[in-house]
């Protein structure tokens, strides 16, 4: 089933993926992908509900005009999810990873655990800037929109601005650890991220159990 | 998209203001920009940039100073403000870009531009970008600062508490239905007064007439009520203050001595090691955030001076 949920003018397409009682998992596509049509195979010991959300300009969700993307915005659409599911485990991959992160620090009393995992755009534009560019992309209006690909692939990520909200998702979600680092990869914001405290390295299912099981 | 309003509600008027003579739209990447002129097309193209939630007409008075000295005045609304279009996404890059869209419609050489805080901070960015697309670059108190005002742009709010994260975040869940709150035009000037304390009654009612609109139950700033104070983001100030050092489009800033709610809050002996090489800075005594406003004669011959 999927229900739309407005953001602004956005429109965003929210999966069911699986129907249920117990603890509530919403899963974050990468970057330029969408949400999966069935429960991936690493997801199925999840014990409870499973959503996925289409990030703006993803999957089923709108793809406005003229671009504007940054992560924080990407952020409210996890946000705008979250008003529909409830308090979740939120679990993202690449692009998606990062917004966990985001939003476990924004809604600590709704994100039961944040799991990160590698995909495309983890690592974004870096933890400074490069070379100076205006990014225009002609228009379309089919997903992945190619705006969302340039920029959510050059936002900035620098290493104490992405730990305060790592910060505030252990010090206010009551979850210890808060965030599960569970991928391989560590661009530089994820390196300080899983120095931060109240974050752990362990793997996808250890993290999945841990956070099934969380009672803050 | 909304039809850009030909002239002001006819019962307000202000001294020197004048309404741009010709209105268009550039279409940048399907946003609808409203862009506006004063002053005869076959002079050189001039452009001016305004600042966050405001709008074109806020040079209602300081372009016609410019339109008459010679030039053709081009002036547009940014993304969600004025009669532009409200956009789905509001970013800087997106603001940028959007600026580009517009110079690109008018001509393909280099330009002079004059503009005040964000647009300010919006034009050093380009110009840093594309050297050879700007001749000469006026910011009226749009600098960067070693030490930023609370009202630098969201993106530049690098400090944030778990309070002010939740109620962006809770603004953004109420975006869709969100309405700015109808007034009488003096009730609007009046709200705006608060952020703007230096500026006149009657210049606030003036601007209250161009910058609202009319619905059935009151007037209402035309200001996409998405776009909101208090965002953040991961910017640092010294990364624009790197850049500053190198810029090669030649630069006058304008900077104000009074600090006010929607200021810039550069301060002028911090900011003088940043200078490009032959930059010049100019401090305005006893003066707001709204420099142009406050002073539109003397800033006029200033930038007509620097531009010729």
């Amino acid at each position: 089933m999927t229900v739309f949920v407005a953001h602004n003018q956005v429109k965003l397409a929210l999966h069911t993926l699986r129907e249920g009682d117990g603890p509530s998992l919403l899963l974050l596509h990468a970057l330029g992908e969408h949400s999966p049509g069935a429960v991936p195979a690493e997801f199925e010991a999840w014990p409870g509900r499973i959503f996925a959300l289409d990030f703006t300009g993803h999957g089923a969700s709108t793809v406005p005009g003229g671009g504007g993307y940054t992560a924080e915005v990407l952020m409210g659409d996890a946000d705008s999810a979250l008003w529909m599911t409830g308090p979740a485990t939120v679990a993202g991959r690449g692009l998606g990873a990062y917004i966990a992160l985001l939003i476990a620090g924004g809604r600590p009393e709704l994100v039961r655990g944040a799991i990160l995992l590698d995909g495309p755009g983890l690592a974004g534009g870096g933890d400074r800037p490069g070379p100076l560019n205006i990014r225009g992309v002609p228009g379309r209006s089919t997903t992945p929109d190619p705006f969302a690909l340039v920029e959510l692939s050059s936002d900035l990520r620098p290493p104490d601005y992405v730990t305060r909200f790592a910060e505030l998702a252990a010090l206010n979600s009551g979850l210890d650890p808060a965030i599960a680092v569970c991928g391989k990869s560590r661009p530089d914001w994820l390196k300080a991220v899983a120095a931060t405290e109240g974050v752990r390295e362990m793997g996808l299912a250890e993290a999945l159990r841990a956070f099934a099981g969380a009672r803050p | 998209m909304t039809s850009p309003v030909a002239g002001p509600a006819d019962f307000v008027t202000f001294p020197g203001a004048v309404r741009p003579t010709r209105h268009h739209w550039v279409d940048s990447y399907g946003v609808h920009i409203a862009v506006c002129e004063w002053g005869a097309s076959e002079n050189p193209p001039l452009f001016l940039v305004h600042g966050g939630s405001d709008f074109a007409g806020t040079f209602d008075v300081f372009a016609p100073l410019l339109a008459a000295a010679g030039w053709r005045v081009i002036a547009w609304d940014h993304r969600g403000h004025g009669d532009s279009d409200h956009a789905a996404l509001y970013s800087w890059d997106a603001d940028v870009r959007d600026a580009l869209s517009v110079l690109d419609a008018i001509t393909p050489d280099p330009v002079p531009v004059i503009a005040h805080s964000k647009g300010g901070g919006m034009m050093l960015q380009l110009a840093e970008t594309l050297p050879l697309r700007m001749s000469k670059l006026v910011v009226i108190d749009g600098l960067p600062s070693p030490d930023p005002h609370p009202d630098v742009s969201d993106h530049e709010q690098r400090r944030f508490s778990s309070k002010n994260l939740a109620a962006w975040l809770d603004h953004r869940r109420n975006a869709a239905a969100n309405f700015r709150k109808p007034g009488t035009l003096e009730e609007l000037a009046k709200r705006r007064k608060r952020m703007n304390p230096r500026l006149s009654d009657e210049w606030l009612l003036y601007l209250a007439s161009i910058g609202a609109r009319k619905d059935a139950d009151g007037w209402r700033w035309k200001l996409d009520p998405a776009i909101r104070f208090g965002g953040f983001g991961p910017w640092r100030p010294d990364w624009s203050l790197e850049r500053l050092k190198t810029m090669t489009v030649p630069l006058l800033g304008l900077t104000a001595t009074v600090e006010e709610e929607m200021g810039w809050g550069t301060n002028h002996k911090a900011l003088e090691p940043y200078l490009p090489p032959g930059g010049r800075l100019v401090s305005f005594e006893n003066t707001g955030h709204f420099i142009h406003i406050e002073h539109p004669r003397r800033v006029a011959d200033m930038v007509l001076d620097f531009l010729a």
